[in-house]
């Protein structure tokens, strides 16, 4: 039962297949309540796939999610967020033409309730709330530290900030897991080390990572356990010492 | 040069009512790519429900302006309530299906809303009964009515509600952030039928008050007047950038100014051979030479690839 309760999320069996090709094959994977877990693998095995089964922008055909213990639907995108999964993406997503605290405050749609005649009649419940969403997002940019370009349109903000940026409007949807798909991607060293500082600042404040990545380095130094991933199969998963030396993930990696 | 400054003031007038059915496809455009024909019949019925109340509290001996108000409210919420049945009924079954599909669908739409309407409110011209003393101001030989006032400054406040409303509300920003990204703004918890319905009950509530502006402005109505006030309304759109609120505001007064400006002046241009009558042709030509030479229009960013 102890074990039960620390899992978070487990992947079932979970087969995703275009056309003839298979892109994920019986993928099962459990992510334990806390932990940063890193899905690698080579391009094109599987791991943004995954993601968007799981996020619900795909319908898997075989398998299912089970999330804190409750089975997930197979394509509500919106369903996926209410239960606590939030995401962010590799080619990064933001609504360009919204400033940045605009953007981390459509993140906070989801925790608040005011509709439209709160809108237009703007009741002190409303305007309550409305203030206290601005003031959540602000602690948010500040968070992951770009609080000084909060009045800034998202699509002139630097790249390293954009990504920042949707980690933030992730979080604002107070999920339990946090999925990051390849948050590094483009990023050079200063960068990449500040991400690494938030990504283990946000676990310490309580919420589980899911991290796709390409940069094994920066996997290997942060995650507390490895999935790999190799034409839409999981061939190991384990602490990083072990499947660094795994046999299969450098024949994956380094043949073939 | 009176002639300059009246066609201006009429122009005006027009053009606030052009931007108010304006901002109602450009809402449900931005948001689901949907060119909705049948608003401009949204806004016939808006004005045909105004009438009927305002016709049978005629002699209740309330104050007129009361009337009206009364006669404006009611038609607003029928709007409203006809634009979100539109969309639940006739839009929301095709959200997944080929452009041309739901395209299809507004324009039957149309031609279903007017046929109604013909039925109901029969098939010949309706004297709009006017609730407000008219009254005639003179400024340097041009002249207006406070019936005119009255449409532009509260077509004014209503732009102005409705920037506030997208701008800085939740609501708001979930709009803009479903019109730029479904798929994103579902993953941040936006119900994104809701966004959806509300476009549409705001675009008719829009369209609403713009048909009873109409109705009071040239105390007439006819079933059939939805179809030119939404094809004019719907260069507006198209002018300003459709998909773009602003654009659709200044697309509107633009098209008023231009239509009222060639009307005035379409006689001495063509040695009287054509006569204001033939205002028309100007709207048209303004969205011919747009969608030529900038179609995406005076505001718009997204390049055509909506149809």
């Amino acid at each position: 039962m102890a074990e039960q309760r620390q899992i978070l999320l487990a992947a079932h069996e979970v087969a995703k297949h275009f056309g003839g090709v298979k892109a994920l094959h019986d993928v099962s994977l459990t992510i334990h309540r806390g932990e940063i877990y890193g899905l690698i693998g080579p391009n094109g095995a599987g791991k943004t796939t995954f993601f968007n089964c799981l996020t619900g922008l795909y319908r898997n055909e075989g398998g299912h999610f089970v999330f804190d213990g409750v089975k997930l639907a197979a394509d509500a995108p919106h369903k996926a967020a209410a239960v606590g999964i939030a995401r962010t993406f590799q080619n990064i997503r933001l609504f360009g033409n919204m400033t940045a605290i605009e953007n981390v405050m459509v993140g906070r749609h989801l925790r608040t309730r005011a509709g439209v005649f709160g809108a237009i009649s703007r009741n002190p419940a409303t305007r309550a709330e409305e203030a206290a969403i601005a003031r959540r997002a602000d602690e948010l940019l500040h968070y992951v530290g770009i609080q000084e370009r909060a009045h800034d349109y998202a699509r002139h903000l630097s790249y390293g900030d954009q990504r920042r940026l949707e980690i933030a409007r992730a979080l604002a949807t107070e999920p339990k897991l946090l999925a990051l798909d390849e948050p590094a991607a483009g990023m050079n060293g200063t960068e990449t080390e500040a991400l690494r500082v938030l990504v283990e600042g946000i676990r310490r404040d309580g919420v589980t990572v899911l991290l796709i990545e390409h940069d094994v380095k920066l996997v290997m130094g942060l995650c507390d356990r490895v999935a790999v991933l190799d034409y839409g199969e999981k061939i190991c998963e384990d602490v990083p010492a072990v499947v660094q030396r795994d046999p299969r993930v450098i024949e994956a990696y380094l043949g073939g | 040069m009176d002639t300059l400054l009246q066609q201006l003031i009429n122009g005006l007038t027009l053009g606030a009512v052009y931007a108010l059915v304006a901002l109602g496809y450009t809402m449900v455009y931005g948001i689901i790519g949907l060119i909705n024909f049948a608003h401009g019949e949204v806004v016939m019925i808006g004005t045909m429900v105004a009438f009927t109340v305002i016709v049978s509290l005629a002699g209740s001996g309330m104050p007129p302006l009361l009337i009206l108000s009364v006669g404006l409210l009611i038609a607003v919420v029928a709007c409203m309530v006809l634009g979100w049945g539109l969309e639940r009924v006739a839009y929301r079954p095709l959200r997944h299906a080929p452009r041309l599909t739901p395209l299809i669908t507004a324009i039957g739409m149309s031609i279903v809303l007017q046929n109604v309407a013909m039925i109901i409110w029969g098939r010949n011209y309706i004297t709009f009964p006017p609730m407000i003393d008219k009254r005639i101001y003179e400024v340097g030989g041009a002249s207006f009515t406070n019936v005119q006032v009255a449409i532009v400054v509260l077509a004014a406040l209503v732009m102005i509600g409705l920037t506030y409303l997208v701008q800085r509300t939740r609501m708001g920003m979930a709009m803009r952030a479903t019109a730029q990204n479904q798929h994103v703004a579902l993953l941040m918890g936006v119900d994104i039928d809701r966004v959806i319905a509300m476009a549409f009950i705001i675009g008719s509530a829009l369209g609403a008050l713009a048909g009873c502006m109409v109705g009071s402005y040239y105390e007439i109505a006819h079933y059939q007047m939805g179809f030119m006030l939404g094809l004019k309304a719907f260069t507006a759109a198209v002018l300003g950038g459709i998909g773009n609120m602003a654009g659709a505001m200044a697309g509107g007064l633009l098209l008023g100014i231009i239509e009222a400006l060639g009307a005035g002046y379409i006689g001495d241009l063509t040695g009287n051979f054509l006569g204001s009558h033939y205002q028309d042709i100007f709207a048209f030509m303004v969205l011919i030479i747009v969608l030529m030479f900038r179609p995406s229009g005076l505001f718009g960013e997204r390049t055509g690839d909506r149809a």
